[in-house]
């Protein structure tokens, strides 16, 4: 098997936990955006064309609620601030790369396909191939989110007075995938300390809208993380 | 015809920003004060995901034990913390998520 197969297999394989809880949030979707008014072509291109869970849902709702195109406009660039982030932070691992791979990994960047991709480039460090992981998780999650887009607009009626779907906790998925990568990652004082801080204040400023809270939050941790090693790499050279 | 609008507009802002670093990385010299600080942004973005999906039950913060997510999130650091293994976290937490439930 090729290296640059391997890699796309890894982190497609990376991938499957976060799917589970992924595809009941595609196909809710999709029948949110039927039930807001889209059209069945609307609904489904938005996952292609967004392809960000919580701004498409956004985007549904205030469309339904007749809201200025700018302000849903806006409101889209705001709930998606924290790509920047992402973007910051494997710029470092996918620098070497054609533009055009650079235009399609960040096309597929999620939340999702972050997570388990910084997770192995931290751990497993340069090497020539290694796109091909980000490629696997993203192009994966890309491909669940039209299939159970699509599910969703099929089965809009039975979504909507379902509450078998409501019972199964399939969406706590994704909340215990984010704990099994970064509890291993919390090696040292700064790094628990980054991760302390940054849920401290996620959970304080949870109310703020427009996932306002989650990017105070990462900036937070950010700091404190680097805030303290510092403190420690200054003080082992006095 | 407005929909559209928007999801292009959209669609082109979030492409931006996800490009955004990416594409200037390569261009200039970034400082290491910066380098260091990007070493933290997963624990502090996924930490930041998952404490409210744990402490919030209902729309409120619920620090009891009848706060069954936040029970089996705990469970699945601990498993997470000693086994290092991703589906034996994500089964702990589940199961553990289920039988709450259950009682």
């Amino acid at each position: 098997m090729s290296e640059a197969r391997k890699n796309f297999l890894e982190g497609a394989r990376a991938e499957v936990p976060l799917l589970i809880g992924v595809f009941p949030f595609g196909m809710i979707y999709g029948a949110l955006a039927i039930n807001a008014g889209l059209s069945t072509t609307a609904a489904q291109l938005m996952s292609s064309i967004l392809f960000a869970g919580s701004s498409q849902f956004v985007t549904a709702q205030l469309t339904h609620d007749v809201t200025p195109a700018a302000v849903i406009i806006l409101t889209i660039a705001v709930v998606n601030v924290r790509h920047m982030l992402y973007s910051a932070s494997l710029a470092p691992h996918l620098k070497d790369l054609s533009i055009k791979w650079k235009i399609l990994l960040s096309y597929l960047l999620t939340d999702e396909a972050y997570a388990p991709s910084i997770i192995n480039y931290e751990k497993e460090g340069i090497h020539t191939y290694k796109h091909w992981f980000l490629f696997g998780a993203g192009f994966s999650l890309w491909f669940i989110w039209q299939i159970s887009t699509a599910v969703g607009i099929l089965l809009v009626g039975f979504l909507t007075n379902n509450d078998i779907l409501k019972a199964i906790p399939l969406d706590f998925a994704l909340p215990l995938t984010f704990i099994a990568m970064v509890v291993p990652v919390l090696k040292n004082r700064a790094m628990i300390a980054s991760a302390l801080s940054a849920g401290l204040v996620a959970v304080l400023a949870f109310s703020l809208p427009y996932k306002l809270g989650l990017i105070l939050a990462a900036l937070t941790g950010i700091i404190i993380g680097t805030l303290l090693e510092e403190k420690k790499s200054s003080g082992s050279t006095l | 015809m407005n929909i559209w609008l928007i999801m292009i507009a959209g669609g082109l802002i979030t492409f931006g920003m996800r490009f955004s670093l990416i594409y200037l990385f390569g261009r200039f010299e970034v400082p290491e004060t910066m380098r260091r600080a990007l070493h933290y942004v997963p624990p502090a973005v996924l930490s930041a995901i998952i404490f409210p999906e744990l402490f919030f039950q209902n729309g409120s913060i619920a620090l009891t034990l009848a706060n069954t997510r936040l029970i089996a999130g705990l469970a699945a650091i601990l498993v997470a913390w000693f086994s290092k293994s991703t589906l034996l976290t994500i089964i702990a937490g589940m199961v553990v998520l289920l039988l709450l439930q259950l009682l």
